[in-house]
């Protein structure tokens, strides 16, 4: 018989949570439910049709992010204009307030994107299973806790039972490896993996990242990384805990205090891989090869380097990708063979769940200081959080913004998907620190490049996508 | 939910990759608290021009597939963002049966909570049918008993499924109830937790 192989981290979070086995599905524990006005008013109208009730709304947490304006809200839920948002927004706010869920609406310094505030509260932490009705969840996997999207079906199934079926997923291991090069960072290290795997090349996975450039990043690269690993199909990423996560929780609201953080932290130093487990699967990066990435196309895996061009559809053997990659080019209003650095931007926007946190915005601010947003472009600034809001504008990254030239605006999901009133126009060209450069994501017809916070300040001075290298002090 | 068992209707080809829930149903028609209704949004994009006029070329436009129960499309079908609203917007419209060579993880869970049959084909079994759906007869059989689908010629592909989520799908069983089965597990479980995690639990 062949020896029992050691666990991944993965393995190891699954074993710990599994409640029970039904039919062949896992029925895991759920630590941490997070949720928001999009993807739950169905789930609460269930439960009520239902009679049952939320089985641990003290392991729930509740914010107003996804369609919130991100002007004005101070003046409440009432002053929102969009008729169908404030409905949204009413209806999360009755929903927590009869089941004692506790909530930071919109307007309250704590109150920003779900994947924002969980981790900077402290309710994220190393070892949870974590859920959340939207599929960047994978977020606080940064944490080493295992943490992924799940439907509205399932939101109401975690709120009534506390526990979700699941099928057990396949382990890969992502190694980045070398130090990256100036002006190259987590969202980098990010868009070179869904670039090498591809936009399906995770599915069926969970992703754990590993790798002396890993580890040297802060928890806000982790966040960034593990974010857009559902970009890479997987659902959910790893990192395992270390020092830079145990003082990043350490004195957080939520995180335990006294004789309780020293039995959690006994607890979250058993939380790796062992040496001996098998994965399933295997990528390796060198981080020190990685220029500063944007994408050119409709699909986050359409990654070029900064200093590289918009591709030939004749570049590609199948005719489905001839034909894909010929509307993509369409759609972005590109030509083939086109300098990506040529491609002037309209908008600039520094935000979302990926990009907002305080160490994004400090590097953009760096880059911006003492100079000017280029004629014509509109660059805007979105903080992940109220509290992060709250930190820029005490180390008055703030005035380094607006005197540049950007809108600096109120936290939210904001542009990202444009289901509030910031979106692209038709046939805008946007520089953007978002998830998504699907068709229309941004708003009818607006074009999207992703890239750093770093690299999207530089394309608001250049009123171009540029290469931040050009930028950096 | 309600069972799905055997569906015969006309199928819709979309032969596009990677078509994402954005795609599928655009930001602007997630601000409701409803489930119905979705239809009016399914596809949006692609089915209306800059003046919300129908697009004439766009296949579920077009009068010969008026009424698709089935779509066939290509790999990695729902990717992106985990909105419910896209199996939402297909079940309003009618969509009770997507095929495909791949789907995203999230969309796939998600279909399964609402009696809408994701059918994953090999790539070249989904050519194959896209093919014959594309030409004069577009009539598609579905059993999931049998885990088949009949071609509009007759050909016969079948496919692979979970046990457990097919006895559901033929079912149209609640997996809460099914859950709440378990609930003195999930009770052993917390009380087990109580012990090793005390600080996650809170002082009552």
């Amino acid at each position: 018989m062949r020896a029992m192989a050691g666990k991944t981290l993965y393995d190891k979070i699954w074993d710990a949570h599994l409640v029970a086995e039904q039919d062949g599905e896992a029925i895991l524990y759920i630590d941490l439910h997070l949720i928001h006005e999009v993807t739950t008013p169905q789930a609460f109208a269930g439960l009520r049709a239902n009679g049952r009730k939320v089985r641990r709304p003290d392991r729930t947490l509740a914010v107003a992010d996804h369609n919130i304006p991100t002007e004005g809200q101070g003046l409440g839920v009432a002053a929102v204009a969009d008729e169908e948002a404030r409905l949204q927004l009413a209806t999360l706010e009755r929903n927590v307030a009869d089941n004692g869920i506790e909530f930071f609406p919109m307007g309250d310094v704590r109150n920003g994107i779900v994947h924002v505030v969980g981790p900077e509260q402290g309710r994220t932490q190393p070892g949870m299973t974590i859920v959340c009705g939207d599929s960047h969840t994978s977020t606080h996997g940064a944490f080493g806790a295992l943490a992924h999207g799940i439907g509205t079906s399932e939101v109401e199934h975690v709120l009534a039972t506390q526990t979700l079926r699941q099928k057990k997923a396949k382990n890969l291991r992502v190694v980045i490896e070398g130090t990256p090069a100036p002006g190259v960072g987590a969202k980098d290290f990010a868009l070179a993996v869904i670039g090498e795997i591809g936009t399906a090349g995770g599915t069926g996975y969970v992703i754990e990242y590993a790798g002396d450039a890993v580890r040297a990043l802060s928890m806000e690269g982790r966040m960034t990384l593990c974010n857009l690993t559902i970009e890479g199909g997987a659902r959910a990423g790893l990192v395992a805990p270390d020092e830079t996560t145990f003082d990043y929780l350490r004195g957080r609201p939520s995180a335990p205090k006294g004789g309780a953080w020293d039995i959690a932290l006994a607890s979250w130093k058993t939380l790796f891989s062992d040496p001996d487990a098998v994965f399933d699967r295997e990528v390796r990066i060198d981080a020190s090869t990685i220029a500063p990435l944007v994408t050119w196309g409709t699909s986050p895996e359409d990654v070029v380097p900064v200093t590289g061009a918009a591709p030939s559809p004749d570049a590609f053997a199948s005719p489905d990708k001839r034909a894909s990659v010929a509307r993509a080019l369409e759609y972005m209003g590109l030509e083939a063979g086109q300098p990506i650095a040529s491609a002037k931007v309209d908008v600039v926007f520094i935000g979302s769940c990926t990009n907002s946190r305080i160490e994004d915005l400090r590097v953009a601010a760096d880059i911006v200081r003492g100079r000017q947003v280029a004629p014509g472009v509109r660059a805007m600034v979105v903080p992940g959080s109220g509290l992060v809001k709250a930190q820029a504008e005490e180390e008055g990254l703030d005035e380094i913004f607006r005197a540049a030239g950007f809108d600096w605006r109120e936290p939210g999901c904001s542009m990202c998907l444009g289901m509030n009133p910031d979106r692209l126009a038709p046939g805008e060209r946007c520089a953007s620190t978002s998830n998504r450069n699907f068709e229309g994501r941004q708003g009818r017809g607006g074009r999207t490049h992703l890239m750093s916070p770093a690299m999207a300040a530089a394309a608001a001075l250049a009123g171009r996508i540029a290469d931040v290298r050009d930028y950096l002090r | 939910m309600k069972p799905f068992t055997r569906l015969d209707a006309r199928a819709a080809p979309l032969p596009l990759a990677n078509i994402d829930t954005d795609q599928i149903i655009p930001k602007q028609f997630l601000k409701t608290v409803e489930r119905e209704g979705l239809s009016r949004g399914l596809f949006y994009d692609l089915r209306f021009d800059d003046a919300g006029k129908p697009r004439p070329d766009f296949v579920l436009n077009r009068p010969e597939y008026a009424g698709a129960g089935v779509l066939v499309t290509g790999d990695n079908f729902g990717c992106g963002s985990s909105r419910e609203h896209a199996p939402w917007a297909l079940m309003d419209f009618g969509v009770t049966c997507v095929i495909a060579s791949s789907f995203a993880d999230i969309f796939y869970n998600n279909c399964f909570q609402n009696g809408l049959l994701p059918v994953v084909l090999k790539p070249d079994e989904v050519q194959d049918l896209m093919g014959e759906c594309q030409g004069g007869n577009h009539m598609v059989s579905v059993d999931l008993a049998a885990q088949t689908v009949t071609s509009p010629s007759g050909k016969v592909f079948t496919f692979e499924i979970d046990a457990s989520r097919k006895a559901k799908m033929l079912n149209g069983l609640d997996a809460i109830g099914e859950t709440l089965t378990a609930a003195p597990d999930i009770d052993a479980w917390e009380a087990r937790r109580t012990l090793t995690h005390p600080w996650l639990e809170p002082t009552r």
